[in-house]
């Protein structure tokens, strides 16, 4: 390609990335204002807002909620996903493929839909504002995301190698924790960690299933947004990012340092 | 979800088609029941509360389809459900024109710059949506960064927030990374020798690029192109948070009618043409997407 377009097509990769990251970026500068406000520019610096988030129980009860539920969460959805995985791959083909286009059909229900249908139910089961009823919803939406980060995995795992184990004697279970575990493993965490992410994110049926009770934390930073100007969201949405980007960028160098060997 | 970590362990062919007869033992034949726990959670909070809704949509204030003659007769609903369709329309389209040409970058670059690019994709498509539309509040707020700027500048502020382009430009970048995912996975896969045999043949660059390449990236497009619409379509919260009463889109209305007003007939209605519009769409587009399946597993 002519240099003179691979000039513009870097120009315009750089203002994507810039639609990408920067809008984001603002909340920092809004996380130090002096003011009780959002408006822009923020006036005078304080630190005010992220001891607000560490101090205030609406901020910190609804953080460990969300950490709770995710940790539960991230543990169910990767055991029963990754079993899924195992269904899906090592079934026949046809069942294999129509049981997975079933299993990721909550990826694609839109989310109000699902929520009210889950509050209906919840009603009835006295569901709402429970830490069973967050961690069975959440699940749900969580268990697509480890079956396709465990299923590609599976599809590089060469099977010969527990043929060999079982060759050797080895029953099935051991088979399956001294050989395919260990080999799976990064397929098994990277899903552990999207199902974290799935349910520490979740909002949409969180804000229909949440009670005076029990709120996790972005249920807390919507009404926190819809119901005044408090910073306090600049300063938790500045820790998410941070945390997200390093969760991230940690990933990333993992993986190439294991692509390199 | 790109950021595979299993590239260390191609360890040898996949097992598959191509199995000796002697290795079906090692595959159980109960090996689908593995899946029976996920099938039984699913059953339990999605097709049960699916069906609930749909029941209610029927039965709920009386037995009978009145819920959606009344949905389809209201001129608000049918300008709602058409401004949801254009405004998923309008956010496909722009996050399409933003995503191919990044997506194509990614794929052309050295490893360092690479890396750079995937995480200004990753970070945004893992980080919660709800600290994104924040942002976007911030930034398209009457005392917002853009029109502060605009004042600093002497222009005059502009409406962003609580209108619908406003909507559309927070919705468009919260969705992007949903376009450029799959775009890149399909274009990560093309074998570029294609081009430069199309080039040695004397083919124009720009020529070969559309003939060649641009065919081959279109399960990408396709794919990326369907999971924006859709969510687009049943984009919840930051519509909420961006629109006004004007801007109002189709979930919205059905979280009023539930929450509110308390018509779960109603808003069940809603729900179930929301649900059949984005599965008739993914019916669709379902034979678009499994080209790609097939034209990957060619190359392989």
């Amino acid at each position: 390609m002519p240099s003179f377009s691979r000039i513009l097509l870097g120009l315009f990769c750089l203002l994507v990335a810039i639609l990408l990251l920067a809008p984001t970026l603002v909340v920092i500068p809004m996380s130090f204002n002096g003011n009780k406000s959002l408006a822009f520019p923020p006036v005078g610096f304080s630190w005010q807002w992220y001891e607000n988030f560490f101090s205030n129980p609406d901020w910190t009860t609804s953080f460990t909620n969300s950490l709770i539920v995710a940790l539960i969460v991230a543990v169910v959805a990767t055991v029963i996903g990754t079993l899924a995985a195992f269904g899906v791959t090592r079934a026949a083909a046809r069942t294999g493929g129509l049981l997975r286009a079933l299993l990721i059909t909550p990826m694609v229900v839109p989310g109000v839909v699902l929520a009210i249908g889950i509050y209906a139910v919840y009603l009835d089961a006295h569901l709402v504002g429970t830490v069973t009823g967050f961690v069975l919803a959440h699940t749900m939406l969580a268990i697509p995301f480890v079956l396709i980060a465990v299923q590609a995995s599976l599809e590089v795992f060469d099977r010969r190698l527990e043929t060999a184990a079982s060759s050797l004697g080895a029953g099935r279970l051991t088979v399956f924790r001294t050989v395919t575990l260990p080999l799976i493993l990064p397929g098994v965490l990277s899903g552990a960690l999207f199902a974290f992410i799935t349910s520490f994110d979740e909002i949409i049926v969180a804000l229909f299933i949440t009670s005076p009770y029990l709120k996790t934390l972005p249920v807390q930073i919507y009404s926190s947004i819809t119901r005044d100007a408090d910073p306090t969201v600049a300063a938790v949405g500045t820790l998410l990012f941070i945390a997200t980007s390093l969760i991230i960028i940690a990933g990333l160098l993992l993986g190439m340092r294991r692509g390199r060997t | 979800m790109t950021a595979t970590p299993d590239e260390g362990l191609r360890t040898g062919p996949a097992a598959g088609s191509g199995q000796p007869v002697f290795l079906s033992r090692f595959r159980p034949r109960g090996a689908v029941w593995l899946a029976a726990p996920a099938v039984l959670v699913l059953l339990v909070v999605l097709a049960y509360p699916l069906g609930i809704v749909v029941w209610r949509s029927f039965t709920d204030p009386a037995p009978g389809i009145e819920n959606y003659v009344w949905f389809f007769q209201s001129a608000v609903n049918r300008t709602v459900l058409q401004r949801t369709f254009i405004v998923a329309g309008w956010v496909t389209l722009v996050s399409l024109v933003c995503a191919y040409p990044y997506a194509y970058a990614m794929t052309i670059v050295g490893k360092n710059m690479r890396l750079a690019l995937i995480l200004c994709v990753l970070v945004p498509f893992w980080l919660s949506g709800v600290v994104r539309t924040l942002a976007w509040v911030i930034l398209l707020q009457d005392s917002g960064v853009i029109n502060s700027i605009l004042r600093g500048l002497g222009l005059s502020p502009v409406k962003l927030i609580r209108t619908l382009p406003g909507v559309i430009i927070g919705m468009t970048q919260v969705l992007l990374p949903f376009m450029i995912l799959p775009i890149y996975s399909v274009m990560k896969g093309i074998d570029t020798r294609l081009l430069q045999a199309a080039r040695s043949l004397g083919a124009k660059p720009w020529k070969a690029f559309l003939q060649i390449y641009m065919p081959l990236s279109l399960p990408g497009v396709y794919a990326g192109a369907i999971i924006v619409f859709i969510l687009s379509l049943g984009f919840y919260i930051t519509p909420a948070l961006l629109g006004g009463p004007r801007s109002i889109l189709l979930s919205s209305l059905v979280q009023n009618q539930v929450l509110s007003l308390l018509n779960w007939g109603r808003g069940g209605a809603m729900g179930v043409v929301l649900l059949i519009a984005t599965f008739v769409l993914l019916a669709l587009a379902a034979p678009l997407m499994r080209q790609k399946h097939t034209s990957s597993r060619r190359e392989a």
